[in-house]
């Protein structure tokens, strides 16, 4: 994808937002997620613990990222796999292509992995005349549908049962189906069988990597991530070197982090580990293949870093007001939501347009940041991040960012701001010009960028004496 | 005690009443107001729309004005989370150990007004009486930034005549977000929208809460859509007794 070619935030979110439908589906999705998630969480009294607990081993893994990869390539050698190293998208699906084509094989199957999302592995395969089939549930209907994921854990939030239904009526053949969730799951459950069967190379994600081992993780809900990684005879996973824990005691907080603050879940149905190969059992052949794509550049940043800390919960999704309303496409990115307003940016670079206006797609009202379970202080990152664009566009330079009106009424506010009398003449200012606008004690219709304001606020008019003019005369 | 006022730009120009009713309060509580002349704005506009560098002049003045007062006190939640959350990473950024140095010692001594008054002052009756149906916007960033706790209901509580009812959706923000109004403006429609909608659920004549800015966006709204509801700062409210407002 050429950089900038796609929309920035406030382009597009007004279209989603005046779809009724998605509006429906969305809020009512997040806010019944949002609901049970806080039912679990109070459940346990050392949640808050919990929460440090995990914060402090992602930070002690950042600190030292460089060793435990090391170590994590070493322990999955001596297991028997085989480890590659990938710097970007293209280098990870070069890789997984190639693997495959060794193999002689057109049809893989697929866990549920927003990291293949994002380097569009299925599409870098399908060029390569290889199908990737989604097993996941959600994913299957994304894909049938030719759409795109909009929330990191329930890809296919913004469509209902009824239009499921007739998703799969029209793509899996089925004359007769009912919109039940349990009919629905069904006919996917036998679409997606035979193809199990047949596979003989399997893909995934990871949740996690214990160095230490060189054991990987997959927690979910369907099975199909255990079909998907004991069927097949060759297992290629794809993982984002942030994902790393350093022991198997680590799990121990993260594993009852993730699953309350997903799919507000005690326990994840399904818990798949699996260390290098075992013979006679599951895939003969395992290969990792350990993702950077930009990881590094974030790791560099001392306030971003804590952006790799995510175990992808979507947690600060679902209490997002934003993304409630918005839903996942207008983010134009595979991590819609808080965490992609922060995540995006730093791994796309703020000369991609669309990314850079992510940081600024937030009220910053600081929901996201009370319910991460490991701490990210997203309000924080995303503070930092409106620095960094706007010291990148004082960089570029050039007339577009000299007359940008914002950029100018900073930098006027700044100066009145730093000097008394100047703020008092501008008060002065505001009173006088106002005459203009107001109309029966309000003022309905500014100009400019502040019509923004007025086309559904009034504003009130500035009255005749400021604060401090009373003081001065009492 | 003696209290400097901290009355933030918006407050001086827009709600000058809201200051009016602080003093009031304070010095009905036997207090001494003062209010250094010099003071201007805070810079949380600048800092929430990505202009760091430039509002490092305004940290230096307010430790200027307020580094030798014996408490500093705001009628502004998000003004106040502000100067807590975001004053010490400025000082930092400007490099001058000196000025850090004058910011750690300052915010301490800075509060929320009706954290003031319930957690330092330990008032939870001030005596007012205000005989209307109200519903309270707890802010963001009281919420979130200041952790502002029960104090303002403590406050509320105890006012007579009052009939106070909970909004539905209360923890949910009203879509301001400062220029984010502007910059992301359909979002922050759909967000107001809502607010708006469970404030008229609740049946009050008057929304209020620590922080006019939110009341600005929200009371904007009611105004333009002529519902009969009306947004007062809480301090305004305290400051009202059975012989109307003390000003």
């Amino acid at each position: 994808m050429k950089k900038g070619s796609q929309p920035t935030f406030e382009e597009t979110a007004g279209r989603y937002i005046e779809n009724a439908q998605l509006r429906w589906n969305i809020g009512h999705a997040t806010r019944t997620i949002r609901d049970k998630r806080q039912l679990v969480v109070q459940e346990l009294d050392d949640w808050e613990e919990l929460r440090e607990a995990g914060r402090q081993i992602k930070q002690k893994v950042m600190n030292s990222l460089d060793r435990y990869l090391l170590q994590l390539e070493k322990s999955v050698i001596k297991a028997g796999g085989v480890v590659h190293w990938a710097t970007d998208a293209e280098d990870a699906n070069r890789i997984i292509t190639k693997l495959i084509k060794e193999k002689k094989e057109t049809d893989v199957v697929k866990v549920k992995s927003i990291t293949t999302d994002e380097i569009r592995l299925n599409r870098a395969l399908e060029n390569e005349g290889i199908h990737a089939l989604e097993t996941d549930l959600a994913e299957l209907i994304v894909q049938l549908a030719g759409d795109e994921p909009s929330h990191i854990l329930v890809p296919a939030i913004h469509k209902n049962r009824a239009e499921i239904r007739e998703l799969f009526k029209d793509k899996l053949n089925l004359k007769e189906l009912s919109d039940e969730p349990a009919d629905l799951a069904e006919a996917a459950r036998l679409y997606l069988r035979k193809n199990f069967l047949k596979a003989n190379v399997g893909i995934s994600g990871g949740n996690f990597a214990i160095a230490e081992t060189g054991t990987v993780a997959v927690v979910e809900s369907e099975g199909n991530g255990r079909m998907c990684t004991t069927l097949p005879e060759a297992l290629i996973t794809v993982l984002g070197i942030e994902k790393i824990v350093p022991e198997w005691k680590d799990l121990e907080v993260f594993m009852q982090l993730l699953p309350r603050s997903s799919t507000a879940e005690r326990m994840n149905p399904y818990n798949t580990f699996w260390t290098g190969i075992t013979e006679g059992d599951g895939p003969q052949e395992f290969h990792l293949v350990l993702l950077d794509n930009g990881r590094t550049n974030v790791l560099a940043d001392e306030t971003g870093r804590q952006t790799l800390h995510c175990i992808r919960c979507s947690a600060c999704l679902n209490v997002c007001p934003v993304y409630e309303r918005t839903g996942g496409h207008a983010y134009h990115s595979v991590y819609p939501g808080p965490i992609g307003a922060i995540l995006t940016p730093q791994l796309r670079g703020l000369d991609d347009k669309s990314a850079a206006s992510l940081p600024y797609a937030s009220s910053l009202c600081g929901a996201c940041y009370e319910v991460c379970p490991v701490k990210i202080n997203i309000p924080e990152v995303l503070l930092h991040l409106r620095n960094r664009v706007v010291l990148h566009r004082k960089k570029e330079g050039g007339f577009r960012q000299k007359t940008d009106p914002v950029h100018l009424a900073m930098k006027f506010l700044a100066r009145a701001f730093a000097k008394k009398s100047r703020y008092e003449r501008l008060q002065k200012m505001g009173r006088t010009a106002q005459w203009f606008y107001e109309k029966d004690g309000a003022i309905s219709n500014l100009p400019g960028e502040l019509s923004k304001w007025t086309s559904i606020r009034d504003v009130k008019p500035v009255p005749d004496k400021t604060f401090r003019e009373w003081w001065r005369e009492r | 005690m003696n209290i400097s006022l901290f009355i933030t730009c918006f407050n001086d120009t827009l709600y000058p009443e809201t200051g009016k009713a602080v003093v009031s309060i304070l010095e009905r509580l036997g207090h001494t107001v003062h209010f250094p002349m010099e003071q201007t704005c805070c810079g949380q506009m600048h800092y929430n729309t990505g202009y760091h560098e430039e509002i490092i002049p305004l940290v230096e003045r307010f430790a200027d004005q307020f580094e030798n007062a014996e408490a500093v006190v705001s009628p502004s939640a998000s003004c106040v989370g502000m100067i807590h959350e975001f004053y010490p990473k400025l000082a930092a950024l400007s490099g001058s150990k000196v000025l850090q140095d004058r910011i750690d010692a300052l915010i301490p001594k800075v509060h929320e007004f009706t954290m003031f008054l319930v957690n330092e002052l330990k008032v939870e009756d001030v005596g007012a009486y205000y005989p209307h149906r109200v519903t309270y916007h707890s802010t963001c960033h009281s919420l979130r930034s200041l952790k502002i706790g029960d104090a303002p209901h403590r406050l509320l509580r105890n006012v007579k005549g009052i009939e106070l009812v909970d909004l539905p959706g209360a923890l949910e923000c009203c879509g301001f977000g400062g220029t984010f109004a502007l910059k992301n403006a359909d979002t922050s429609a759909a967000m107001l929208g809502d607010k708006i909608r469970h404030i008229k659920e609740t049946g009050a004549e008057v929304c209020t809460s620590a922080d006019n800015s939110c009341l600005m966006h929200i009371g904007g709204a009611l105004n333009r859509q002529r519902s009969g509801v009306k947004t007062v700062h809480m301090a305004e409210i305290l400051n009202t007794t059975e012989e109307g407002a003390q000003v």
